[in-house]
């Protein structure tokens, strides 16, 4: 995969401050496919989001996007390599209204959703698309902060946990989409709390543990592994 | 005591108030997106003021030229700081900041002082706004008109510029959330540079407006900053507008304070700054962070 691999991540270390998150962590990410981080509370997986993004203030080994490394790259970088950023606070602003909060991310590439598909997936977000962008419900906020990338023309996304504390409805929403970037040959890194949303969207599932993956287990291999996961995940 | 000089105080006070705006829009600017109290930018000031006396002593460059050329020049230099100086302490603790900008600032004046000497120079009224406008009640020069009607004009045309353009859109998100802003692809480190450019710009235009008034002299500036400091801590920083409307109502209630109570007019806006600190510590307009 090392050629074409969108996400290839090799010994990464990652910390906060002085305490040590990520501990010689491995992954890769398929051109086009779709790959869930699933794991407990406190495995790292955010840590390891923000680590691919740039935003930890220290990390070591390797990352490359598109075959490109940037380990040593500022967050600024990495994104115009065409990489879309779902934060898990979604990070919704609040300076901004719905609209601006959609027009702030940069183009990156050509591709990209036009404004009237946006409001055509999110209907809401026409209707509220000058509301201050924090005065939106959860799944408003969630749906704008995928929407927001959407339009830049990135293609490999970083989700996540984008259903976290939201309504069934929504969250098939949320899933609808997603399939939509996967059917576009989109790649998505996805970490996601909620494994049947994980086990319906991704190809494959890395599972994490104490700031490494300790388990791949292909989409074919669920049901034979239900109950290792299980176990691991405490559900 | 005559109406006259109400007014006549009025407008000094206005004046001040535009001094104050001006100045305090980009102290406003630059703590939102740097973090940094700017000290310093008495020392800007002072340099919009002296740049202007050396375009036309030295080069025989008008005020009007000088109006654009000279916020760019202080701009440019103040880039140059940010890009040597500050840049290198956003991650420690904001006394940082104000201990290098008051450093700056010492410097800057020290440097004008050890060129030119402290003595005042005098700058002169351009012909153009000689004279002035004969409103029955008052007389009113035609340049303190101009400089309160420019100062609100390059006020609001930075508001207009923050509020309802894609870059202003793109300043106020790094204002807010830095890091998420570049994982949007945004280069945020050359976005407070330019940040720190406009903001001392904007004090540089103030040091030209106000050099055929004061005497163009190195410490002009840092009597003025100790004001406008007190006038962005009874405004609060989080309000772009609010740090325009507080200058200039401070400035106009100085100017009242000289008729009525003349021996403390200097004292007014630091009495006023002491209450607010007590009854609301971020400010007028400013938000608890």
């Amino acid at each position: 995969m090392a050629e074409d691999a969108a996400l290839q991540i090799d010994d990464l270390h990652g910390f906060y401050g002085e305490s040590h998150i990520l501990h010689g962590l491995s992954l890769a990410v398929g051109k086009g496919e779709a790959v869930a981080i699933i794991g407990r509370n406190g495995a790292g997986k955010t840590t390891t989001m923000r680590a691919i993004m740039g935003l930890l203030e220290r990390r070591s080994g390797s990352i490359k996007v598109k075959g490109k490394e940037t380990i040593a790259s500022p967050p600024e970088a990495i994104a115009r390599l065409g990489v879309g950023f779902v934060p898990e606070e979604r990070g919704i602003y609040a300076s901004l209204d719905v609209a601006d909060n959609l027009l702030l991310p940069p183009k990156l590439a050509d591709g990209g959703a036009s404004l009237d598909e946006i409001y055509r997936l999110f209907p809401n977000l026409r209707e509220r698309r000058r509301s201050q962008g924090t005065r939106l419900s959860g799944g408003e906020q969630q749906m704008l902060a995928i929407a927001r990338v959407l339009r830049t023309g990135a293609d490999v996304f970083l989700l996540d946990e984008p259903t976290e504390g939201l309504a069934p409805v929504i969250v098939e929403q949320i899933c609808t989409v997603i399939d939509g970037m996967k059917k576009k040959g989109h790649t998505v890194l996805l970490v996601e709390q909620n494994f049947h949303v994980a086990s319906q969207l991704a190809d494959r599932h890395y599972v994490m543990e104490h700031g490494r993956i300790v388990d791949v287990i292909a989409r074919s291999e669920l049901t034979a592994k239900l109950d290792r996961i299980r176990a691991l995940l405490g559900i | 005591m005559s109406t006259q000089v109400i007014l006549g105080q009025l407008l000094v006070g206005l004046i001040n108030g535009s001094f104050y705006a001006m100045m305090s829009l980009g102290l406003a600017i630059i703590f939102g997106l740097l973090g940094i109290a700017n000290i310093a930018q008495g020392a800007f000031y002072m340099m919009g003021a002296f740049f202007s006396w050396m375009l036309l002593r030295w080069a025989g460059i008008g005020y009007f030229p000088a109006l654009i050329l000279v916020p760019l020049a202080v701009g440019l230099i103040g880039m140059a700081i940010e890009r040597l100086l500050l840049r290198r302490i956003y991650r420690l603790d904001h006394m940082y900041g104000l201990l290098l900008t008051f450093g700056i600032l010492t410097f800057i004046q020290g440097l004008f002082v050890w060129l030119f000497a402290t003595a005042g120079r005098p700058y002169p009224v351009p012909a153009e706004l000689r004279g002035g406008f004969d409103l029955g009640f008052m007389f009113l020069p035609a340049y303190r008109a101009w400089v309160v009607a420019a100062s609100l004009t390059f006020c609001l045309a930075t508001w207009l510029i923050i509020e309802k353009t894609p870059l202003g859109r793109t300043l106020r998100a790094a204002t807010e959330n830095p890091n998420l802003t570049r994982a949007f692809g945004v280069n945020v480190p050359a976005l407070m540079t330019f940040g720190f450019g406009v903001g001392v710009a904007l004090a540089g235009a103030a040091g030209l407006l106000a050099a055929p008034i004061y005497s163009v002299s190195p410490l002009m500036g840092g009597d003025l900053v100790i004001v406008v400091f007190a006038v962005v801590v009874i405004g609060g920083l989080g309000s772009i507008l609010g740090s325009i409307v507080t200058s200039l109502a401070l400035g106009l209630l100085e100017g009242l304070a000289r008729v009525v109570y003349p021996q403390g007019a200097n004292m007014v806006i630091f009495v006023i700054m002491i209450a607010v600190l007590l009854v609301r510590p971020a400010g007028l307009f400013g938000r608890e962070r």
